[in-house]
């Protein structure tokens, strides 16, 4: 059996790796990516601890399917937002876009 | 009836409101909305006067605002003195509305005038059945203020706006003292209710000393509205106003005030020092012989009114300086008649003959004979000639002085009843008899010449109701409750003092100006240092009091721009410069926000390990 070390260093680059991409792309649609995949970095470590500490249950991998779902959603809004945000301005460059201020 | 007497007040106010909405268009029917609502609350005074007939009180509040534990209320306090002062002021006022008409006829901006009217007829209404102190107190800044825009009526004379000034600023003094006097009632009993007030001074629970200041300080007040010493001045230069407006205000109404406040408040006044009343009765006293000398001296029809009307307010704070307070509220009355009557009358001279010197006039009883007679009726019944209504309500104030014991005051004011026949008499020689000087004089329209009419009946009647024929009727009907009746016996070494004065001052005056038998010049110079006295000394001192008083104005606004303003923008300023620097951090950019929060949960990281792990 691969040892949990494994499973949470895995999921430590993973993380990091979307921890850049949200800070450093300037294309709204990768950093709706980068953030996906910080998102899998943290399912990766609740299926891993679940298989580690409960065995006999499966509470996390369960967990696990209903983030993946509420993800999916997620993405779905974010990217009806960038859309939105392309029509207006004609752009998806985060520099671009400073709306939030107000 | 009587819980409806709010309703009387509301009227004018609902006439001022059309009038002033619909200024442009409404034009001379300005006039029909101001005399309609005077007149129904005539009508309705008449029938609140009914209903304390019998001597009841009425009193009706309402909470008006709550603030914290203080709760101030607006209602009602309707005594046959209220009442009568309800008839006084609706009556006076919607006859000087009709006579308006006429007299103000072509005027461009009548409507507003109307719109005024209307709101002193509604301020004095309301200052009338006020049932406490502060409500009084509004009622009277706003009959100060209409006072102010009617005398500037033509304020495109420098002189009539100056003169409105005048009148503003000199009866602000007084009322700075009126209230401050509110402040302190209100510190000590922690109300303004009349009758709560009542029931705390006469509990005894208040200092003498107290008291005394509060009634010295109302009295501040009342000596600026009703024109006494030192607080006279703006009343002669008042004069720069229509006349209609002379009549109603600077005559019969507003000036009537004071006294009315001093008979509200007479029960602190007598519960005060007994100095507090000798200072009303010394300072009323000297006014009515100051003012009745400077009477003699002017030439103007309406400043020989003016000081007439001073000189009989200082008759009546006089008369409740010695305690005679129903005396006081009975010259009240009938003067607030006659003395209308006399302001209209000069009106209707000033518009038949064109000027305002009585020395351009003479004779003019033969062109203007409604105006001459009812003249000669207001003129006999000032002087005190019987039986018309001055007569009896001046004998009543020298028999109360009589009475008190005070006698310097009783001489004064024989003296003053003596000059009063006199100026009187020489006025109405002067315009009404002798040569004709002005051959085109003609007499008023109708519209004026009937409220004349009209005037010349109580101006003539009304004094019996108080007099002895009658067992002082009225004397009783307006009493303080509880104050013993006066015996109803007339005390006829006075009424022949006074008759004898009167007399005296017609005779000496027939003399002088109706026969021209000696030359009166030589009179008249010899009292004119009194005048001087008047205008030049008590002007100038109010002046260099002003002058100090803006000095200080200024060193505390400076005070006020420079230090308090000071501290309070110094710290807006800080905050803000502050605020300016950190809104530069919320600059929308998601990718710093992310950055930050990032290096925050970071550097947290690190502070756990190394806080609790370590």
């Amino acid at each position: 059996m691969v040892p949990l070390q494994y499973y949470i260093i895995m999921s430590a680059i993973l993380f990091t790796i979307g921890i850049y991409g949200v800070l450093a792309r300037r294309n709204a649609i990768l950093v709706l990516l980068s953030v996906e995949i910080m998102f899998n970095a943290v399912n990766i470590n609740f299926m891993a601890f679940s298989a580690y500490i409960t065995p006999a249950t499966m509470v996390g991998q369960i967990y696990t399917i209903f983030a993946v779902a509420s993800g999916a959603a997620e993405i779905g809004i974010g990217l009806a937002i960038i859309l939105l945000i392309y029509r207006g301005r004609e752009t998806v460059n985060v520099d671009e876009v400073n709306m939030l201020k107000w | 009836m009587a819980q409806y007497a709010w309703v009387i007040a509301v009227m004018p106010v609902l006439a001022f409101l059309i009038i002033l909405f619909t200024l442009r268009r409404i034009k001379e029917k300005a006039a029909y909305v101001a005399i309609a609502a005077t007149g129904a609350g005539l009508l309705l005074s008449l029938g609140v006067l009914a209903t304390v007939w019998g001597g009841r009180i009425f009193t009706y509040q309402t909470t008006w605002l709550t603030a914290g534990k203080l709760t101030l209320k607006i209602g009602m306090y309707i005594d046959p003195l209220a009442a009568v002062m309800l008839v006084v002021v609706t009556t006076v006022s919607l006859l000087v509305q009709i006579y308006s008409i006429g007299y103000m006829k072509g005027e461009k901006r009548l409507s507003w005038y109307y719109a005024a009217v209307s709101l002193f007829t509604a301020s004095m209404l309301s200052l009338v059945i006020a049932n406490n102190f502060l409500q009084l107190y509004i009622s009277w800044e706003l009959v100060g203020l209409c006072s102010y825009l009617l005398i500037g009526f033509w304020y495109e004379k420098k002189s009539a706006s100056s003169a409105a000034m005048k009148a503003f600023i000199i009866t602000r003094i007084g009322d700075v003292g009126f209230f401050l006097g509110l402040a302190l009632l209100f510190v000590n009993t922690h109300t303004f209710d009349f009758s709560a007030v009542r029931q705390i001074v006469a509990a005894g629970s208040l200092g003498a000393g107290t008291l005394t200041a509060i009634a010295l300080l109302f009295f501040a007040g009342a000596a600026g509205k009703s024109a006494q010493f030192p607080l006279h001045v703006w009343l002669p230069d008042a004069m720069e106003g229509p006349t209609p407006v002379s009549a109603l205000i600077h005559a019969a109404t507003m000036v009537a005030a004071g006294v009315y406040l001093v008979a509200r408040s007479f029960f602190i006044f007598e519960a005060a020092h007994p100095a507090a009343l000798q200072v009303v009765a010394g300072i009323g006293a000297f006014t009515a012989i100051l003012a009745a000398v400077i009477a003699v001296t002017m030439t103007d029809i309406k400043k020989v009114l003016a000081y007439s009307t001073i000189s009989q307010l200082g008759f009546m704070m006089a008369a409740l300086g010695v305690g005679g307070y129903t005396a006081a509220i009975f010259h009240l009355t009938t003067h607030a008649f006659f003395k209308a009557l006399l302001f209209l009358g000069a009106g209707s001279v000033i518009h038949g003959a064109g000027t305002q010197n009585i020395y351009e006039m003479g004779g003019l009883l033969k062109k203007m004979k409604v105006t001459g007679w009812t003249f000669l009726i207001a003129t006999l019944s000032i002087a005190g000639i019987v039986p018309l209504s001055g007569f009896w309500s001046k004998d009543e104030i020298l028999t109360e002085a009589a009475k008190s014991g005070n006698y310097i005051i009783l001489g004064v004011l024989l003296v003053t009843a003596f000059l009063t026949a006199f100026y009187m008499f020489r006025l109405y020689f002067v315009v009404f008899t002798g040569p004709v000087r002005d051959e085109h004089a003609h007499e008023s329209p109708a519209v004026m010449t009937y409220p004349l009419l009209i005037l010349a009946v109580p101006a003539a009647l009304l004094g019996l109701a108080g007099s002895p024929l009658l067992g002082n009727w009225f004397t009783k009907f307006i009493a303080l409750p509880g104050a013993e009746h006066i015996a109803a016996a007339p005390d006829y070494l006075m009424m022949g003092l006074s008759t004898a004065a009167a007399l005296a001052g017609i005779g000496f005056s027939y003399v002088l100006y109706g026969r021209r038998a000696v030359t009166a010049w030589s009179v008249v110079n010899s009292l004119s240092s009194f005048s001087w006295l008047n205008t030049t000394f008590v002007d100038k001192t109010i002046r260099d009091g002003l002058r100090v008083t803006l000095g200080i104005s200024n060193g505390l606004a400076r005070f006020d721009t420079r230090f308090v303003d000071g501290i309070v923008n110094g710290v807006g300023g800080v905050i803000g410069t502050f605020s300016r620097y950190f809104s530069r951090a919320n600059s929308g950019f998601i990718q710093r926000y992310a950055m930050r929060f990032v290096i925050a949960f970071m550097l947290l990281a690190v502070a756990v390990y190394f806080v609790l792990v370590r």
